[in-house]
């Protein structure tokens, strides 16, 4: 595209100016943790490490990083399995209704959450299920499948088809064939569906608040609990840079795999 | 012109049937992969989509304040018409919009320089930054907004924004719009960058070569292209504002969106009203649905 220069300097600027937009506040936080006041206004008082030195001593934060990290694991892996099978069904077999099926698989994340949320939690409340740590799983596990799904089938679209026809007319069984050729392509893929469905999962709030009973806080649930409260807040700033910290790297990590050329 | 875009998914359309042939592809095999996943979105999801629905028009028992399943249009008819709820409504769609809006101003020439202007080696590192954030926590991101707009009050000094610029909104309706717009912009981000990066430059050359300056090309050929990969953008943000509660609550100050009436119904406790008002974004969700899918954004999700 022909631009001037004045143009292509405005495009620019404009780029730029998004991403200090996007991590300013992200980096806000992580100074506003080590602020020796308990608040979250700017600038801050004064350094200290003591909320980092204390958070793992307020128990409830504890506990609900402890429940969130499980929920997330367990999420992640039904996501995979039913996330990779959903894929190979689309990739690899023409049927009626493969459209709508895909739709199907997209419709838990275009839809608002707390409709997905109401609907679950009227169906568990109805028919006598307890809420609580099950029905969690299960609301998220719902829309963590598109997560693995779209990355599975992505890179099943990029595997040349005669890979799998020349290790069948080498003599491989089905089953060798998905060992030996067919896994070693994909696994990245599956790696970074799984990651982002964790991450996904570690994160969500609606669905989880309407989905948990009083038993189960995530790490979500207790920023959201505790915000407002002042003697929790420095706590509160601590575990969400702490999530930052964490969860940059691996969602970096994930990208690497998820666009890593398999062949 | 449209048939040259379309090359390109055809392609991968003929390799998928291709896909198919050299092994058994049985029925058998079909379901074995699909019923797993299709019990699961169908009966878990789809199901208790259908069961929302009909429990709208339950009553709620006079004595226990439990549903029954005695059927009242009462629930749907107090969340339609009832002049409160409605406005609360026209504004949760009218704080969608805007953040909807905001996006797309902002991943706009983003965007374009990324997939146009940019070097083949910082356009990755540059996707890769801005998508990111997307995986860090809805929570701890509006968490950060708040910690920017706080505007001080008589308890506390104000928060980044009012120090630096020595303005902030506060927190209410514009401050849930701006969060809004900061946690959902990857969203829009992705596909225009996407569709940006399938445009052939030659229709980009010859609308130049024709003549047209760089504005009337944007507007000409590239923002005509450009429509279903927006509309895919919107579905995200706009589906995502309008169900959103939790913004409102971090950043939103005394405003109130849909999501925290079907809250307070739920929490009242009162499931078939809360259902009759989550028809409204399912209702609103399925309409822009219908639109955008119109503008060919199902292609590009």
């Amino acid at each position: 595209m022909q631009l001037s220069p004045l143009a292509r300097l405005a495009l620019r600027l404009c780029t730029y100016a998004v991403i200090v937009i996007v991590y300013l506040p992200l980096a806000l936080i992580f100074v506003l943790s080590f602020n020796s006041a308990r608040s979250i206004a700017w600038p801050p008082v004064g350094f200290s490490t003591r909320w980092w030195a204390g958070f793992l001593e307020v128990e409830s934060a504890r506990d609900a990083l402890f429940s969130s990290t499980r929920l997330a694991f367990v999420a992640m892996v039904i996501a995979i399995l039913l996330g990779s099978m959903l894929s190979f069904a689309l990739q690899r077999h023409e049927f009626y209704g493969k459209n709508a099926i895909s739709f199907l698989a997209v419709l838990p994340i275009a839809l608002p959450g707390i409709v997905t949320g109401v609907a679950l939690r009227n169906t568990f409340v109805r028919f006598g299920w307890d809420l609580g740590f099950l029905s969690v799983v299960a609301g998220h596990a719902t829309f963590c499948i598109v997560v693995a799904h779209n990355n599975v089938i992505a890179r099943l679209r990029r595997i040349a088809p005669h890979l799998r026809e020349a290790s069948a007319d080498l003599g491989a069984t089905p089953s060798q064939t998905f060992r030996l050729v067919t896994w070693p392509l994909i696994r990245s893929a599956v790696a970074a569906g799984g990651i982002l469905a964790f991450a996904l999962s570690f994160d969500e709030v609606v669905v989880t608040t309407f989905t948990a009973g009083a038993g189960v806080q995530t790490l979500p649930q207790w920023i959201l609990n505790n915000f407002s409260r002042p003697n929790v807040l420095p706590y509160v700033t601590v575990m969400a840079t702490l999530v930052l910290v964490v969860s940059l790297p691996i969602a970096w990590l994930a990208q690497r795999l998820g666009d890593s050329n398999p062949e | 012109m449209g048939e040259r875009l379309e090359q390109a998914p055809r392609v991968a359309e003929s390799n998928r049937v291709n896909a198919g042939r050299g092994r058994p592809r049985s029925a058998f095999a079909l379901w074995g992969l699909l019923s797993a996943p299709l019990a699961w979105l169908l009966v878990v999801y789809v199901g208790s989509l259908a069961l929302l629905v009909v429990s709208a028009f339950f009553k709620l028992d006079d004595f226990t304040g439990k549903p029954t399943t005695d059927l009242t249009g009462s629930n749907l008819v107090e969340a339609f018409t009832q002049s409160e709820y409605v406005s609360l409504v026209a504004r949760s769609v009218a704080v969608a919009i805007a953040a909807t809006v905001i996006c797309f101003l902002l991943a706009m020439p983003t965007a374009l320089y990324i997939a146009r202007l940019a070097s083949r080696r910082t356009r990755r590192g540059l996707v890769v930054a801005l998508i990111l954030p997307l995986w860090t926590g809805y929570l701890v991101k509006a968490f950060a907004l708040r910690a920017v707009l706080e505007p001080g009050s008589e308890y506390g000094e104000g928060g980044f924004m009012k120090n630096l610029v020595g303005w902030s909104p506060g927190f209410g309706y514009t401050a849930v719009v701006l969060t809004l717009a900061y946690l959902w912009f990857p969203y829009m981000l992705l596909p225009i960058y996407a569709g940006l990066e399938r445009m052939p430059s030659s229709l980009l050359d010859a609308s130049a070569d024709l003549g047209a300056g760089s504005l009337r090309t944007f507007r000409l050929v590239m923002l005509p292209l450009l429509i279903p990969s927006i509309a895919a953008g919107s579905i995200f943000t706009f589906s995502l504002s309008l169900g959103d509660y939790i913004t409102v609550k971090i950043v939103g100050g005394t405003a109130q969106l849909i999501g925290n009436i079907i809250e307070r119904a739920l929490l009242a406790p009162n499931q078939p009203l809360a259902a009759a008002f989550t028809l409204w974004p399912m209702l609103i969700m399925v309409a822009y649905l219908a639109v955008m899918g119109r503008a060919g954004a199902f292609k590009n999700l």
